[in-house]
């Protein structure tokens, strides 16, 4: 529709060549756009779609409910979560739940640490100049952003000998002290940009109006930077969450989170499809809300401080 | 910056003021002096009762934890009261500097030492000494190199991620409707757990017998569709999953990058009478490489981590044909439990990482200031 409508109504007057280029072009770019559309969603839809289907219908590639097949709740009664089978007891719902909640404190927990780390040092790197030995401002920086680069592996395995050490092994705080450390320096990044972008007259003026330091960055610089902070702890928040790597090799029972409860289901062979999609689709729906309602805050978040 | 702040002790006259500092430089010095000492003490008994020295100490290293906080905090307040406004500034710094050394760096160096262990977690003769045999071990790894090679392979396929990426944001910069809704629908792989994806795509959608991408593959004219059988189907399936889920992030930036960019230059490209691929190839691209450059450096060092999608997908197979060097390393510490011979691989891998970063980044910085 739009594609006709934006064509068909020229700013000025085209001969009738340049007008079919025109609406050629319409034709590709909207073509292009819908095909890739096509390709992002249609896995999405496949997942929610197989765990509402029988075998018969999987089997046979059944694309379209109510036409093509009968919608059930049976992936979603054998996790425990459909309408019928909700207010009954279930093994699958409450492993479910568990790991459900694993993952929502140990990557909200980590997100919080690493917004209150990560602020504090971004603000000090933004307004002060340190010296720490041959550190300056901008090789401090260098250090935390060159973590960026440690590989998980590196790390993962020296974090189970030290953790078996600490009695940290699958728990839930072991998790959250390295998942604060695998986005710290994503969080220092997008708040320095947050804290340059802020006036350094205003804090100034907070120490003119006799508040000290700490007490500017409290009350003046703070507020101000909510937007980057929120952008700063819902990336985390999507990178936590989906972090498996050392969820897989320092967890087994406890603090198992969602990632490697999926990981481990589809391990197994024959596992049934629609407790498969079903599962998949609890796993990845919260990110999938988060993607649309708060994609302003994700994409300001990822391009802090490009293009400048 | 300096001088921008009062300090109250500016105000007392200079000789009290100086003997209050003095004083107060010696009680906070004296406090971080007692702290490490009190740390290390507690380090010392622990370490003796775990050799078995003494019968006095903690059932685990839990306390040395808490102690390096205590220490921390102390540390920290050491620093205010021996160097008022100064301390008060480093403050800011100090709690994400020590988190980082205790689970970094410490960690890190200790993983060094690791490497020079033969250590099998699950037999109980516990760690041996045995130097660089790890290191020797390795270079006669076919299935490391190999795997270093498959990296190779992941890390080039980049460019094609960005030729996609670079597609899309001038797509989405284009004048179209619903920009928008195409916008978070082209975000929306970016927020999928790998591991959902895994099976999602690689296990279902692509699954030989009734996945739809099989399916669609028979129909024009594939008579085996089997993505993960033959090596180099396999490796382009699985680079084909990472690119779906890592597309969104270098298309974010790319647009970023485009929308930025002064729209007076594709102005007079066009009174001059540029075609449209010209102006994209002389004007657009050129403007745009510093964003490429960087966006694609930071797309390698998140691929050289690519782990998730091949170890639950095909485990490295067929023969290691997608193995990354991650999940080689993760399959060797889940199948030999060898943790001494898994982080030598680990160091080494981190230490070609860094190499190879140094050296793209010493490249690039010529590429970026060329046109900048």
């Amino acid at each position: 529709m739009a594609i006709v409508a934006s064509a068909s109504q020229p700013v000025r007057k085209h001969h009738a060549a340049s007008r079919k280029k025109r609406l050629l072009s319409r034709v590709l770019i909207y073509g292009a756009l819908l095909l890739w559309a096509f390709v992002c969603l249609f896995p999405i839809y496949w997942t929610i779609s197989t765990s509402f289907k029988s075998a018969l219908d999987v089997t046979q590639g059944h694309l379209i409910p109510w036409l093509d097949f009968q919608p059930d709740w049976k992936g979603w009664r054998s996790l425990g979560l459909s309408p019928d089978t909700i207010l009954q007891t279930s093994t699958a719902r409450a492993e479910f739940m568990s790991r459900f909640g694993n993952s929502i404190i140990t990557s909200v927990g980590a997100s919080v640490l690493a917004l209150v780390l990560g602020s504090l040092a971004a603000y000090g790197l933004s307004r002060f100049r340190f010296r720490f030995g041959w550190m300056r401002n901008d090789d401090i920086l260098f250090f935390f952003m060159s973590q960026l680069i440690l590989p998980p592996v590196v790390l993962a395995l020296p974090f189970l000998v030290l953790y078996k050490a600490l009695s940290l092994l699958d728990t839930r705080l072991g998790l959250i002290l390295l998942y604060t450390l695998t986005v710290l320096p994503i969080v220092i990044w997008i708040m320095r940009d947050q804290f340059n972008s802020i006036p350094i007259e205003l804090d100034e003026a907070a120490f003119v109006d006799g508040l000290s330091i700490w007490g500017a960055f409290f009350r003046i610089v703070l507020p101000l930077a909510v937007p980057g902070m929120v952008a700063a702890f819902i990336l985390s928040l999507v990178l936590c969450w989906n972090e498996y790597f050392f969820a897989a090799l320092l967890t087994s029972t406890d603090a198992k989170t969602l990632p490697v409860m999926v990981a481990s289901q589809t391990g197994s062979q024959g596992i049934n499809w629609w407790s498969m999609a079903a599962l998949s689709t609890a796993a990845i729906a919260p990110l999938v809300i988060v993607g649309i309602f708060l994609e302003r805050y994700i994409v300001s978040g990822l391009t802090a401080g490009a293009g400048k | 910056m300096q001088n921008s702040s009062p300090v109250a002790d500016d105000r007392h006259d200079s000789a009290a003021s100086h003997r209050i500092l003095v004083s107060r430089k010696n009680a906070g010095r004296a406090l971080v002096v007692l702290a490490s000492l009190g740390l290390l003490l507690v380090l010392l008994i622990q370490i003796l009762h775990a050799t078995g020295a003494i019968a006095a100490g903690f059932a685990d290293w839990r306390p040395i934890l808490y102690g390096y906080l205590l220490w921390a905090i102390a540390f920290g307040v050491g620093q205010v009261v021996a160097r008022g406004e100064r301390g008060l500034r480093a403050l800011f710094l100090l709690p994400a500097v020590l988190f980082t050394v205790a689970v970094v760096i410490f960690p890190t160096l200790f993983g060094i030492y690791i490497a020079s262990l033969d250590w099998n977690l699950s037999s109980f003769e516990g760690p041996h000494f045995n130097g660089l045999n790890n290191l020797i071990g390795l270079f006669h790894d076919t299935y490391y190199w190999n795997a270093l090679g498959n990296m190779i392979f992941y890390t080039v396929a980049v460019l094609g991620e960005y030729a996609i990426a670079f597609g899309l944001a001038l797509l989405l910069n284009a004048e179209i409707r619903a920009r928008k809704f195409f916008r978070v629908v082209f975000l929306l792989p970016l927020m999928l757990s790998p591991v959902a994806v895994s099976w999602m795509i690689g296990k279902s959608l692509m699954e030989y017998r009734f996945g739809p991408a099989a399916t669609l593959a028979r129909n024009l004219g594939w008579d085996n569709p089997a993505f993960f059988a033959s090596p180099w189907a396999a490796r382009l399936s699985i680079e084909a999953m990472d690119a779906w889920v890592s597309i969104p992030f270098i298309m974010i930036l790319l647009l970023a990058g485009l929308q930025a960019m002064p729209k007076d230059v594709l102005e007079a490209a066009k009174v001059d009478g540029a075609s449209g691929w010209q102006s994209f190839w002389h004007v657009t691209f050129p403007i745009m490489l510093p964003v490429s450059v960087t966006v694609l450096i930071i797309r390698i060092i998140f691929k050289l981590k690519l782990a998730d999608i091949v170890i639950n997908v095909t485990a490295g197979g067929p023969g290691g044909a997608t193995d990354t060097v991650s999940s080689f390393i993760y399959r060797v510490y889940r199948d030999r439990s060898n943790v001494g011979y898994g982080t030598g691989l680990a160091m080494f891998y981190l230490l070609l990482i860094i190499i190879f970063l140094t050296v793209l980044l010493r490249l690039s910085k010529r590429w970026t200031q060329k046109v900048a």
